[in-house]
């Protein structure tokens, strides 16, 4: 059986979800918020029956070229977390999860408006990355449990900091007073910068050839925009992003209205945010630091070597622990943390994708 | 005088002591080890002059190279100001903990008392109810309730009133200082392996024994033993030429005994008097001649493996067939265009061997065996020619590293771990039950706090109350 059919409904369904969360959001109807709740929890589903169905297939494929290796081993080397695509996937996966928790336990549906959407983005990165979907041979490198538990933990927190973004953002929304304020500002700019690039590599994918999607991220990232060898081309995105940048923070800031009509408060969404970073923090530092540590030992021989990899977790991990400390002892409260939860998810996606665009290293992730 | 050192002395220390400083010395090393990912370290400085070009303009590049070396961004997490900010980071850590810790202690240590209902009903969580009963039932029934969650019940009793009180996982508040305490200790491994350890390499022919390790080119480490690879090989996924393991077999060799034999591949490694070896490289060794090594097995014979040379010549035993290598290609594929044959790596990716093979009353006849694919040494005959491996001309590449503070790391990772999941996930309640007699009723009070989770001790106190309040129910039917 094929995965891939149910990958694409959880697909169109995340996305959906997206719209109906907006539309709940807009209409306050309750019964389309059910809609959009019931919605992502298909698509949840069709994510999970597609993800035990890849790991089947991989199982096969594992089995197929390493007769020696016993059935735990063999489970454990398919775990569908081996490259780009499936930990991308994964962590969409567990993004969901975790939204859905914080939905029942809120008892509130708006965040689905703020996650849901980070959740569509990836996808819409994977396609348009055009990363690779086929099942591939595991590399000696990453034959080790330790990258297995490595990946898996990192990512479950890497969801939890997503939704931490999520509610920061909205947040930052939330308090803003006037549209000149600099945490709104800078809400905009980083809104429109994330939108602007994914927005520029959907005109990067559609101007390349099927063979040369493949490479779009190594070798064509934004050379159809702002990279482009024609200045006018050059010229015109800027204008355009300026553009889009102008609208986003002109209507971003109506966004606020309907989440003081949906009765979220601002207490509420700084707890959220607060908790998930609780619960991202712990997974982060012993799946992403100390995991990947001993995995580097058991492959390498040394546990911390600084390369861009590494550093851009540690990194990541100061922020948080920035937050952490600012909020709690330091007694920062209110944009400022807020914006640090925002720097930290950043950092994220940086350490995770940033690192392969625009730095290299060690690691064999990166399509 | 006297007191103005002492006036500076404390004002350093309360300076070490303070979050401020933890909160700008966190954004300090994000922000430079941001730049040590953007500048490559370590590198040929043509790489870093190009790269800064791209943010300078070509002019400027090469003088703010010359800067920014000066300054050690080139080795940045090797710099003395980097590790400055790491070990002022350390210092930080430490003292704020020594002056923080004697509070928090007392606080766990501090005894649990009864307190006044006006204080109660102060308190973050509270929830107050009346129902018809005697004090002496809402007492057990409470005292049940709290037992049955696992709190240990004390209780004080006074004219008309009595309260029960009870605390749990005061010890939770340790836990912030259990994660410092696992920094302090990454800190120290750290050191230790960097003062007692080191990192080096080991290139290793095929049959060759070392008894050093090598820093660089020209400095070795001596190992106290040998080490000899017996052999080195790439195994390939089928079809593909992805590469499926690297492995070596390493036997170590101590006052002229074998002590030690195993085959290690990548993620698995050799360690021998607390020094690792790691598969980490191979390659090819240039103008060296191996041996071929053969498994020949006649139809319905026994097999034999046999060594050979370039030229040499085998018989497969019985038969009268000869055979005589011809030719090695490490690489050997079929050209798409010409569909010639040719030698596609430097490296043994698809290694291949060219047999002359002769019988009596037949025509010779040259075919090419391969590695990766057995079958092309059945003959015609039903006889096999395996070629098992090209021997001898291959190194295997090793990363050697005695690291004595590794263990501790691992122990404060763990320390870590526990550290971080009791902080998040658990937490220091204290509850109170004040049941006060009123006529025929009784008032009760609860009043709880928590250092954590408010919302899951207010769910937890709802449950208590409920079910306490269930069981006076019942107790009256
Ligand atoms: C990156 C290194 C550090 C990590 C991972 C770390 C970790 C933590 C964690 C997890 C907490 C609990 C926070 C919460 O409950 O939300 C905490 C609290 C705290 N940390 Fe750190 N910490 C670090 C560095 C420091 C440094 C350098 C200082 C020095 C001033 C410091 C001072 C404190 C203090 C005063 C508290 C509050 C303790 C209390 O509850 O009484 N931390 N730390």
């Amino acid at each position: 059986m094929n995965s891939s059919l149910f990958f694409d409904i959880s697909a169109g369904a995340y996305i959906a979800a997206m719209v109906i969360y907006v539309i709940y959001l807009v209409t306050r109807n309750s019964k389309v918020g059910i809609t959009a709740t019931a919605v992502t929890i298909s698509g949840f589903v069709c994510q999970s029956t597609a993800l035990l169905i890849r790991w089947v297939n991989s199982y096969y494929f594992w089995t197929a070229e390493h007769t020696a290796s016993g059935v735990i081993e063999s489970l454990l080397r398919a775990a569908p977390l081996r490259n780009l695509y499936e930990s991308l996937i994964f962590f969409v996966w567990a993004l969901i999860l975790a939204h859905l928790l914080v939905e029942f336990k809120y008892k509130n549906r708006s965040l689905g408006a703020f996650v849901t959407p980070i959740a569509a983005l990836v996808l819409l990165f994977i396609d348009v990355t055009g990363t690779s979907k086929e099942i591939m041979p595991l590399v000696p490198a990453l034959q080790s449990n330790w990258l297995l538990f490595h990946v898996f933990l990192a990512f479950l927190g890497y969801a939890a900091f997503g939704v931490s973004f999520g509610a920061s953002a909205a947040y930052i929304v939330l308090i803003t007073e006037s549209k000149f304020e600099k945490t709104y500002l800078f809400w905009s700019f980083i809104i429109g910068v994330f939108l602007i690039v994914l927005i520029a590599m959907g005109i990067d994918f559609l101007s390349l050839s099927a063979a040369q999607r493949v490479q779009l991220i190594q070798s064509h990232f934004l050379k159809a925009s702002f990279r482009s060898s024609s200045s006018v081309v050059v010229a015109v995105s800027w204008i355009s992003a300026g553009g889009f940048f102008l609208i986003l923070w002109w209507f971003g800031y109506g966004l606020k209205n309907l989440l003081t009509k949906l009765s979220i408060t601002p207490e509420m969404l700084d707890d959220i945010t607060y908790k998930s970073i609780a619960v991202g923090f712990p997974l982060f530092t012993v799946g992403g630091l100390i995991m990947g540590a001993i995995w580097a030992n058991s492959a390498w021989g040394k546990y911390w070597t600084w390369d861009p990899k590494e550093t851009w977790s540690l990194i990541t991990w100061f922020v948080y622990a920035l937050y952490l400390h600012a909020r709690f002892v330091g007694g920062w409260r209110g944009k400022r943390v807020a914006i640090l939860a925002m720097v930290g998810f950043i950092s994220v996606i940086f350490t995770y994708l940033g690192v392969n665009l625009v730095l290299s290293g060690l690691h064999s992730y990166g399509g | 005088m006297e007191k103005e050192k002492k006036d500076i002395f404390e004002s350093i220390w309360s300076l070490l002591a303070s979050v401020k400083l933890a909160i700008s010395l966190l954004i300090m090393l994000a922000a430079t080890s941001i730049v040590g990912t953007i500048v490559e370290q370590n590198a040929e400085p043509a790489q870093n002059i190009k790269l800064l070009a791209k943010f300078f303009g070509d002019s400027f590049a090469p003088t703010v190279y010359n800067i920014f070396a000066k300054l050690g961004f080139m080795d940045m997490y090797d710099s003395w100001w980097f590790l400055s900010l790491l070990a002022l980071f350390g210092i930080n850590l430490i003292v704020c903990s020594l002056e923080r810790f004697p509070k928090t202690w007392k606080l766990v240590q501090a005894v649990q008392r009864p307190m006044s209902e006006s204080v109660l009903k102060s308190l973050p969580v509270k929830k107050e109810l009346k129902i018809k009963t005697t004090l002496s039932v809402a007492k057990d029934e409470f005292f049940n309730a709290l037992t049955a969650s696992r709190y240990r019940v004390l209780e004080a009793t006074e004219e008309g009133s009595v309260q029960l009180y009870t605390q749990k996982g005061r010890y939770v508040r340790l836990s912030v200082y259990v994660v410092h305490l696992s920094i302090i200790l990454i800190f120290a491994g750290a050191i230790i392996g960097s003062v007692f350890g080191f990192k080096g390499y080991l290139n290793i022919p095929e049959g060759s024994m070392y008894n050093v390790a090598f820093k660089s080119p020209t400095e070795k480490i001596p190992l106290g033993f040998s080490v000899k690879c017996n052999w080195y090989e790439t195994l390939y996924y089928e079809e593909i030429d992805s590469p499926k393991d690297f492995r070596s077999e390493l036997v170590i060799i101590e006052d002229g005994k074998e002590v030690m034999k195993k085959i290690i591949e990548v993620n698995d490694p050799l360690t021998y008097k607390g020094i690792t070896f790691f598969q980490s490289n191979y390659g090819m060794m240039p103008d060296t001649v191996g041996k071929f090594i053969l498994d020949i097995t006649p139809k319905n014979g026994p097999k034999a493996t046999v060594w050979l040379r370039y030229g040499d010549t085998f018989e497969i035993p019985g038969t009268g067939i000869k055979g005589t290598i011809m030719d090695f290609s490490p690489a050997l594929t079929r050209d798409r265009g010409t569909g010639s044959l040719i030698t596609y790596s430097e490296n043994m990716v698809n290694p291949a061997v060219l047999i002359k093979f002769e019988e009596p009353g037949r025509e010779p006849y040259v075919g090419w065996i391969l590695k990766r694919y057995p079958s092309t040494g059945v003959l015609n005959g039903g006889h096999s020619v395996i070629f098992k491996d090209y021997w001898g001309v291959e190194y295997t590449g090793l990363s050697v590293s005695k690291d004595p503070g590794v263990w501790l790391i691992y122990l404060a990772s763990i320390l870590m771990a526990v550290g971080l999941y009791v902080c998040f996930f658990m937490s220091h309640k204290k509850i109170w039950v004040n049941i006060a007699e009123e006529g025929k009723s009784v008032n009760i009070t609860v009043g709880a706090s928590t250092n954590r989770n408010r919302l899951t001790l207010e769910q937890k106190i709802e449950k208590i109350v409920s079910h306490a309040s269930k069981a006076i129910e019942g107790r009256k039917s």
